[in-house]
C-alpha cells in the first residue's frame, strides 16, 4: 500500500469507534443484548469549549437569535449556548466524518461549502472577530455588554453583509448561528438545550412518544399530553429536597 | 497483498435492499452465497431501539445511519465546462451504509412505475412524434414491460406487507385507489394506513376538484402482518420519526424485518460486514468476473473469489466500481459513446406551503408515518395531454408530510425575519396549522447526454482512488414540468382553505446542497443495444456475462414515482432469471 493511502485510511480509522471491526455472521444474527451506541446525556456544568468570554457573547447571541418573551424562555434559559459548547467540544467541532481531503477550492454555491475550517475553528475565529469588532466600535464594549437594540444591530449587519470579519467570512458564521441555536431550542434535552423542553412545549410537540395511535382519527383535536424526552420528564421523578 | 477467502458461488456486493432480496433468491436456490457489506450489521433492538431512535438531531441532521463524506463521497459541477468540487458534507441525497442500506432508514413510499413508463421512448414519440422531444434528450425503453414485472412488483409487496388500495385489479378499476396505475393481479396485502387530518383534507379537497385521490403505497404496516418468509411484522404507531430513522416497532418494511431474519437461518450464507469492496476482478480476457477485492475495517485486503457476481451497492456506487474495476466501455459524452455512467438521473420535487387559520385548524403535524398522505397521479407520466404544454414528464403530487419534528418542520410564512422575536412568534402560531409536505410534487427527471457520470481528475477517496464525478443541471423540459405541476397542486391546498399558499418551485441551476430525495438513477443502465446499454434486461452485464447489477442504476431515466418498488422488482425478475435460465447454462443470457 502506498504511504499517503495508508495515511489517509489510518486517519479515517481514528474517526470510527472500536466497535467498528469486521465480523462474518453466519448462521446467527450479531446481536447483543446492550444498544450498540446508547445516547450520550449532556449535563450542566462547566463549559467544555467555550472560554468563558467566549460564552458570555454566545448566551447574549442566542438569546438576540431566540429573545425570551413573555411565555417561554429565550435561547439562553433553553441552553442554547450549553448546546453548542457540547457540539463543538464533540465529533461536530472537529468535522468528523465529513469530507475534508484538498485542495480547498470556492465553487458556486450550487456546490456547495468548501471551506477548510471546522465549525470548531469557525466559532473560535469569528467570536474573537465579533469581539474585536465591537470593543473598536461600540466604545470599548463587548457584544455581551451592549443593550439588546445594539446587539441586534450589530447581527443585523452581519447578516446583511455589512460588517465583514478579517479572517473568517462573517456571513458565514451567522448561517452556522441560525442552523445551529434553533437546533439547541428543539433538539432533544439530552443533548444539552431546551431545558425543561421549553422550545416543544412553546409549540405543542410532544416529543419522543412515539405512538399515537389513539389520535391518528381525532381529527382536528388538539394533541393534550405534555412532552416527553429520551431522558424521560423532571416530573417523573420526585424533587430531590 | 491480499489473502484469499475461500471460493463461493455468489458473493454479492452491498447487503441492502436488493442484496438482500438476491442474497434469499440465490441461497434459496442452493448456491453458496457470501454478501460483503461496507458499513456495520445494524438490528433494531440494538441500532435504534424505540427508547432513542427518536433523536431529530442524531439522525436526521447528524445523519447517523449514513455513510460518511470521509468513507468516500463525489464531486459535483452542474457543467461540462466548470471543475468539479467535493460534497463534504451531504446535501441532495444521503447515500446509506450498513446492512438493511436506504430499507432502514427510508420512508417506505412503494409504487409501482407505469405501463407507459417502460417503453417509455417508443410511446411519447408514437404519440407525439420525435420532434416533440428535445434534442439532447436521451430516454430510452427498458427492454422489459410493466406486464413481466407485474408479479415481481406483486412478491416485493406482498414481502414488505405494503398498506394501500388497490386501483386496477386485473384490469377492472377499484373506487378509492389510483386509476391510473398498471392492472394488479390482486390486491395490497394490507388495507390503508389511517390517514391524519391535513391528509385527509387534502384528499377531500382534491376529490371535490374533480380529481381521483387515493392513499399512498406504504410499507408502514397498517395492522400486524406476517409475510410469506414466515416474518412478523407489527402495527405502525404514526411516530412521525420514519425516514431518516430507523423504526422502533418493527413496523417499517425493511431487510431487517422481512428477510434477514430468514436469510441468516439457512446454512449456505454467509455475510461480512465493515467491508468495502474496492474492485471487482476479471481474469485476462476481460470477460468473466474471478470475484472481488475487499478492505475491511482494520485496513486488511482481502480477495474473494466467486462464480458469480452481485453488485447490489446502490446506484452511483455501482456505477463507481463498474468505472473503477474498468468493466464495460466508460461513457464520453463528446463523443457519444461508451455507456457506464450514461443516462444519470435524480428528481425534479418541489413543494408548496400553506398556512391556515391557527384558531380553526389544528393538524397535529407530529401524528404521522414515512409513507402517510393522500395522492393524486393524473399529472404523472403520460396520464394527461403533453400536447398543449411543450414538455413530457410529470409526477404524483400529494399532502405527504411525514412529520412535525421541530428542527426540520417549523414552517414560517414567506417574509417572517429568520430570527428574533417575529421568528419565534410565527413558529409558535404556525406550527399546528401549516402544512408543508416535503416532496408533494414527485416529478421525474428525464435523461440528457450531459448528465452523467465519470471519475474525478482532482479528488480521491481515503483510498486515494479517484471520487465520482457528477455533471447535473436541470434542463428546460424538468423546469417547464415542475412549474405546472407545482401550481397544479397549489390550486388544492387553495381549496383546502388556506389563507396563504406558498410555491417553492424546482429551478435551474441544480444544487447539490437542496435535499430533493435518494432517487439517483441509471448510470448502468438496461436495454436491448449494448451500444446504448450496460445491462441487458435481465440486468446482466453485456460485458462480464457473470456479473448482474441490481439498483436504480439500471433506470434508462426517472419516472414520477420513488423507485424502491421498482428496483426490487427488476431484482426479483433477475434473480428468476438466473435460477431458471443462467444457472442451467452460464453465459450470456441475450443475444445481441
Ligand atoms: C432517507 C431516504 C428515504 C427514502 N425513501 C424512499 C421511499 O419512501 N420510497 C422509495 O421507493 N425509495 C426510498 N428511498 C430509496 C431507497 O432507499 C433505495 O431505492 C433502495 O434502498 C435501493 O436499494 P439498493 O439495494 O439498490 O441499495 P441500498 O439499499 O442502498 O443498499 C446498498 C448497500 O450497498 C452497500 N455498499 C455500497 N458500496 C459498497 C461497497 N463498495 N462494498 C460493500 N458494500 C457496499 C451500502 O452500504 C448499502 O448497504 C429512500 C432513501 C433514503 C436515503
Ligand atoms: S412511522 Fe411507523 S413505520 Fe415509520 S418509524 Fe414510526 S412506527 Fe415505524
Amino acid at each position: 500500500m502506498q504511504r499517503r493511502t495508508f495515511l489517509a485510511l489510518a486517519a479515517w480509522l481514528v474517526g470510527t469507534t472500536s466497535l467498528t471491526r469486521a465480523t462474518v455472521i453466519h448462521n446467527h444474527v450479531p446481536w447483543s443484548p446492550h444498544p450498540n451506541s446508547p445516547p450520550e446525556i449532556e449535563r450542566l456544568g462547566p463549559w467544555q469549549f467555550f472560554t468563558l468570554d467566549e460564552a458570555r457573547a454566545m448566551e447574549a447571541i442566542v438569546d438576540r437569535i431566540i429573545p425570551p418573551d413573555a411565555e417561554t424562555p429565550g435561547g439562553k434559559i433553553a441552553g442554547c449556548a450549553v448546546f453548542i459548547d457540547r457540539q463543538l467540544k464533540g465529533p461536530y467541532g472537529s468535522n468528523q466524518g465529513l469530507y475534508t481531503l484538498g485542495p480547498h477550492t470556492k465553487g458556486t454555491k450550487q456546490q456547495g461549502p468548501q471551506s477548510a475550517l471546522t465549525h470548531a475553528e469557525l466559532y473560535r475565529t469569528a467570536l474573537a472577530a465579533l469581539d474585536k469588532h465591537c470593543k473598536s466600535t461600540q466604545g470599548g464594549k463587548s457584544f455581551a455588554e451592549l443593550d439588546a437594540a445594539a446587539q441586534d444591530d450589530v447581527l443585523r449587519k452581519i447578516e446583511s453583509g455589512e460588517v465583514k470579519f478579517d479572517r473568517v467570512d462573517a456571513q458565514g458564521f451567522f448561517s452556522a448561528l441560525l442552523k445551529d441555536v434553533p437546533e439547541g431550542f428543539f433538539s432533544d434535552p439530552i443533548h444539552g438545550g431546551n431545558n425543561d423542553m421549553v422550545g416543544w412545549k412553546m409549540i405543542g410537540f410532544p416529543g419522543i412518544r412515539y405512538d399515537y395511535r389513539d389520535w391518528v382519527n381525532r381529527h382536528n383535536e388538539r394533541y393534550p399530553y405534555p412532552p416527553v424526552s429520551i431522558a424521560g420528564r423532571a416530573d417523573w421523578t420526585p424533587a430531590k429536597s | 497483498m491480499a489473502r484469499k477467502l475461500p471460493r463461493k458461488d455468489v458473493v454479492i456486493i452491498g447487503l441492502g435492499w436488493t442484496g438482500s432480496i438476491m442474497a434469499y433468491e440465490l441461497a434459496d436456490a442452493g448456491l453458496d452465497v457470501i454478501a460483503i457489506e461496507r458499513g456495520p450489521w445494524r438490528n433494531t433492538a440494538t441500532d435504534y431501539p424505540p427508547g432513542y431512535a427518536a433523536d431529530e438531531l442524531r439522525y436526521r441532521i447528524r445523519h447517523e445511519l449514513f455513510l460518511s463524506p470521509s468513507q468516500t463521497t463525489f464531486t459535483f459541477r452542474n457543467k461540462m465546462s466548470e471543475a468539479a468540487l467535493p460534497i463534504r458534507s451531504w446535501g441532495a441525497f444521503m447515500p446509506p451504509n450498513g446492512v438493511g442500506g436506504g430499507g432502514v432508514h427510508w420512508n417506505a413510499e412503494t409504487w409501482r412505475f407505469l405501463p407507459s413508463d417502460f417503453v417509455l421512448k417508443t410511446h411519447l414519440t408514437e404519440r407525439y412524434g420525435a420532434g416533440f422531444l428535445p434534442d439532447d434528450m436521451t430516454i430510452q425503453d427498458w427492454g422489459v414491460t410493466y406486464d413481466e414485472l407485474e408479479p415481481h412488483y406483486d412478491r416485493f409487496e406482498y414481502l414488505c406487507g405494503t398498506s394501500g388500495q388497490a386501483g386496477n385489479i386485473k384490469g377492472k378499476i377499484m373506487e378509492g385507489g389510483n386509476p391510473f396505475e398498471g392492472p394488479r393481479s390482486r390486491a395490497y396485502p394490507n388495507p390503508p394506513q389511517d390517514q391524519p387530518f391535513g391528509h385527509t383534507l387534502f384528499g377531500k379537497a382534491a376529490r371535490e376538484l374533480g380529481y381521483k385521490p387515493f392513499p399512498q403505497p406504504s410499507g408502514n404496516m397498517s395492522r400486524p402482518y406476517q409475510n410469506p418468509l414466515g416474518i412478523r411484522l407489527g402495527p405502525c404507531t404514526y411516530c412521525g420519526f420514519c425516514e431518516w430513522f430507523g423504526c422502533g416497532n418493527y413496523s417499517k418494511a425493511s431487510p431487517q424485518t422481512t428477510v434477514l431474519p430468514a436469510l441468516v437461518r439457512k446454512p449456505n450464507f454467509t455475510a461480512r460486514d465493515n467491508s468495502e469492496v474496492t474492485r471487482i476482478n476479471v481474469d485476462s480476457s476481460g470477460k468473466r468476473a474471478t470475484g472481488v477485492t475487499l478492505v475491511d475495517a482494520s485496513g486488511d485486503e482481502w480477495e474473494q473469489p466467486a462464480d458469480l457476481v452481485v453488485l447490489s451497492a446502490y446506484t452511483i456506487f455501482n456505477v463507481q466500481l463498474l468505472l473503477l474495476s474498468g468493466i464495460g466501455k466508460a461513457y464520453d459524452p463528446a463523443a457519444n459513446t461508451g455507456v457506464i455512467g450514461r443516462n444519470f438521473t435524480h428528481q425534479t420535487i418541489s413543494d408548496v406551503v400553506s398556512f391556515f387559520d391557527p384558531a380553526k385548524f389544528v393538524f397535529n403535524p407530529f401524528i404521522a408515518s414515512g409513507a402517510i398522505g393522500m395522492c393524486i397521479d393524473e399529472f404523472n407520466g403520460d396520464n394527461f395531454d403533453h400536447g398543449p404544454h411543450g414538455f413530457v414528464g410529470g409526477g404524483y403530487m400529494g399532502n405527504v408530510q411525514t412529520n412535525g419534528r421541530p428542527i426540520e418542520t417549523t414552517p414560517v410564512p414567506p417574509g417572517t425575519p429568520l430570527w428574533g422575536a417575529e421568528w419565534k412568534k410565527a413558529v409558535k402560531e404556525n406550527y399546528q396549522s401549516a402544512i408543508k409536505p416535503g416532496t408533494g410534487v414527485h416529478g421525474s427527471m428525464y435523461s440528457y447526454r450531459d448528465v452523467y457520470v465519470d471519475l474525478d481528475p482532482t479528488y480521491k477517496d481515503r483510498f486515494n482512488r479517484p471520487l465520482a464525478r457528477i455533471t447535473m443541471d436541470f434542463h428546460d423540459n424538468e423546469i417547464k414540468q415542475n412549474k405546472f405541476l407545482t401550481d397544479k397542486f397549489a390550486e388544492i391546498f387553495q381549496a383546502m382553505g388556506a389563507r396563504q399558499v406558498h410555491k417553492e418551485y424546482r429551478k435551474a441551476p441544480y444544487d447539490i446542497t437542496k435535499y430533493q430525495t435518494t432517487h439517483l438513477c441509471g448510470g448502468a443502465i438496461m436495454g436491448t443495444d449494448p451500444s446504448t446499454s450496460a445491462l441487458n434486461r435481465y440486468l446482466q452485464s453485456w460485458d462480464v456475462p457473470n456479473l448482474f447489477v441490481t439498483g436504480a442504476s439500471a433506470f434508462p431515466q426517472n419516472a414520477g414515482y420513488n423507485p424502491t418498488g421498482t428496483v426490487a422488482a427488476l431484482a426479483y425478475w433477475a434473480a428468476d432469471a438466473i435460477r431458471s435460465k443462467y444457472l442451467n447454462n452460464p453465459g450470456q443470457l441475450i443475444n445481441a
